[in-house]
């Protein structure tokens, strides 16, 4: 039996015994010591622009899943797509839409923190200087009450019950590295899954600006109590990640809305550049396209985002063409991304 | 034990250096008064016997011999003291023999008291079960030479064992004061034999860790199943791996045994512990590869709705959300990285 975080290990700066839950442990970083010091990257960069390998993602063949191409396949998955995806998907979106078609009151003056975060008049001069902003039920932020593995906390961001989104921010007010990554649902459903770095408890807030150039704010609360000291997974211990660096492995799956959903992974250590002697070293940059080269959603990344990062995205239907989606974009060291994601 | 000797805030001698500052300014005065609290506190002597820290040790005899200390069923807490975990011993002819040693230094040091109301014999075995920290902080109050673990389990006290002490004294604060990692020196193997002229029996099973080590006393029919089995109280996952500890469960239900010591959660004459823990492992491992593969997000996956027959599981909320944390990235990953 064992507490939250308490993949607890020999970390790199220990948390002092007797200390208080806000001290900082030296998290907020992917790297520890066992990792090999990168490489040169100008050889890893020429490898990848010298054509690897093909990394399109394919899902298993007869591996019996309810979500292979066949017809067969489809039927199943509707029965599945029904039971675990509507309560989830559809559920919550119309609900904030019937609290925005009623009028109640989803918007409140950014005068008062609905999260009573001492940050929020910091974290409104810095992104919201001069700019109207709300603050907007509409705006979901969903994750666990408490951050289990600080390196690795789930976080998923509806923003979809708004209308004439054009770009959506995400932040924690209390990470020594605050913004996290922004996105814009150029094509997608204004949602974004994904994972974050949690160095102590504290608001997980976006920001979603629409066409009126408006900003509506949303969060929640995540406590990392006992948190913040939890050293990365296996994965970056692993010297294999520099062959596999950019590397995108991922699927698409078809919604019971008629869209689709599409996951995919990168192989990427996320470093914040916190860690004493490891610089900065993180996706910047990815564009999700249909294969007709139609943009879909456009993730611009930070440190704080999760190694190895995760996204989950999703398309409405008839948002994309072509059965496939193009994944391209670059880390802050000009290493390139770019793969196809097949169902 | 003995009472040490106290000193309380306000008999703590003034620094010397103090009278410098003989009028400070008022809002500094408060300051200085709550400066010395904090001197007070950290002057304080280190573990003693302190109302204030008593688990209040009851062993409870469950067979001849086989007493068993029962903990609650919740989490690590400033309020428990992290005495959430079910600890042993077991009377032989010429010594005791210890099953885990609590969450604690003061939790061992109690423990061996409350051994000593019982007995007088010498403590000559004590047995981490596995490396989790409610299971081997209390080692300090043990003779070290007899303390002894699976070789997969010493290893995980010496490499993790630091690090579960830094989160238990968060979680748990003074109640860990003066508590050391001490790693067993004895590796144990899988047998049959007699110590202190009882017939045990060790298993070397896994799953809820990369070792667990089962304790049969084939005289009165008792296993200690430590945290292989949960009664009552949801597992919890860290360092699971299901299928591996569905297989431990499914050897463990062939012992012919009268009595089961869970490691969390009441003692049972009957196979319910091993049924309620197998039933939710089951449960999880489908749940989760069953979200994977249908291309949930691992934000969504917090939300799944738990089956009203594990309502009753204490702390299950909790455990099924750590779970996810714990278990859904590698299911998440298989799935993503399939290929045809």
């Amino acid at each position: 039996m064992i507490h939250c975080d308490a993949q607890a290990r020999a970390s790199a700066q220990p948390c002092p015994r007797h200390g208080h839950e806000s001290t900082p442990c030296g998290v907020a970083t992917t790297s520890h010591h066992a990792r090999p010091v990168r490489a040169p990257f100008a050889r890893l960069h020429r490898m990848l622009q010298a054509g690897r390998q093909s990394i399109t993602a394919r899902p298993p063949a007869g591996d019996g899943s309810a979500f292979n191409h066949g017809l067969a396949g489809r039927l199943a998955m509707g029965v599945f797509a029904i039971v675990l995806a509507l309560p989830l998907h559809a559920g919550a979106s119309s609900l904030n839409t019937l609290l925005g078609v009623t009028g109640s009151p989803t918007v409140t003056s950014a005068d008062v923190d609905p999260l009573a975060s001492p940050r929020w008049g910091d974290m409104r001069r810095m992104f919201f200087a001069d700019v109207p902003v709300v603050f907007d039920e509409r705006i979901r932020v969903s994750g666990p009450r408490i951050a289990e593995d600080s390196m690795n906390v789930p976080v998923s961001v509806d923003v979809s019950a708004l209308p004439g989104i054009e770009e959506v921010i995400v932040f924690v007010d209390f990470n020594p590295i605050i913004k996290v990554l922004s996105f814009q649902p150029t094509g997608a459903r204004a949602s974004l899954g994904f994972r974050l770095k949690l160095q102590q408890s504290s608001p997980v807030r976006a920001a979603a600006r629409t066409v009126d150039g408006t900003w509506h704010v949303g969060g929640t609360w995540i406590n990392a109590t006992g948190g913040g000291c939890t050293l990365p997974s296996v994965a970056s211990a692993s010297p294999e990640w520099q062959e596999r660096l950019n590397e995108v492995s991922g699927r698409i799956w078809p919604r019971v809305d008629g869209g689709e959903r599409v996951r995919l992974r990168v192989i990427h250590p996320m470093d914040t550049g916190l860690a004493g002697g490891i610089p900065a070293f993180y996706i910047e940059d990815l564009i999700l396209a249909d294969a007709n080269g139609a943009d879909l959603m456009r993730i611009h990344a930070f440190e704080p985002v999760s190694e190895n990062p995760t996204f989950t995205v999703d398309l409405p239907a008839e948002a994309a063409s072509g059965g496939r989606i193009h994944a391209r974009g670059r880390d802050n060291n000009g290493n390139p991304i770019d793969a196809w994601v097949t169902p | 034990m003995s009472r040490t000797h106290s000193l309380s805030p306000l008999t703590l001698p003034a620094s010397p250096r103090l009278p410098r500052f003989a009028t400070p300014p008022r809002g500094l005065r408060g300051l200085l008064r709550l400066l010395l609290c904090f001197v007070a506190i950290a002057g304080a002597p280190h573990v003693g016997a302190d109302e204030r820290f008593d688990y209040r040790l009851e062993p409870v005899r469950v067979a001849d011999g086989f007493y068993v200390l029962i903990g609650l069923t919740e989490d690590f807490s400033v309020s428990n003291g992290g005495n959430i975990v079910n600890t042993g011993f077991i009377v032989g002819e010429d010594g005791v023999i210890v099953v885990d040693t609590g969450p604690s230094l003061r939790y061992g040091q109690q423990m061996l008291a409350a051994i000593r109301r019982i007995t007088e014999l010498p403590v000559v075995l004590t047995l981490n079960t596995h490396h989790h920290p409610d299971h081997f902080l209390g080692n300090q109050a043990f003779p070290p030479e007899t303390l002894a673990a699976l070789p997969e389990t010493i290893r995980g006290i010496e490499t993790e064992g630091e690090g579960f002490n830094e989160n238990m004294y968060r979680l748990n604060r003074d109640w860990m004061r003066g508590t050391e990692v001490v790693a067993p020196s004895v590796a144990l193997t899988e047998g049959r034999r007699r110590v202190a002229g009882r017939d045990l029996e060790f298993l070397a099973l896994a799953g809820h860790t990369a070792a667990d080590l089962v304790v049969i006393d084939h005289a009165t029919g008792t296993v200690f199943a430590s945290d292989l089995l949960f009664h009552d109280r949801a597992p919890t996952t860290p360092h699971a791996d299901i299928d591996v500890w569905l297989a431990s469960l499914a050897r463990l239900e062939s012992i012919p045994a009268t009595r089961w010591i869970p490691g969390h959660g009441p003692v049972s004459e009957d196979l319910a512990p091993l049924h309620q823990t197998r039933d939710y492992l089951q449960w999880l491992a489908t749940t989760i590869h069953q979200g994977a593969s249908s291309g949930m997000d691992m934000a969504e996956m917090l939300d799944t709705p738990i089956p009203e027959r594990f309502h009753a599981l204490a702390e299950v909320d909790t455990e099924f959300r750590r779970s996810v944390i714990h278990l859904f990235p590698a299911a998440e990953q298989a799935v993503l990285e399939a290929r045809d």
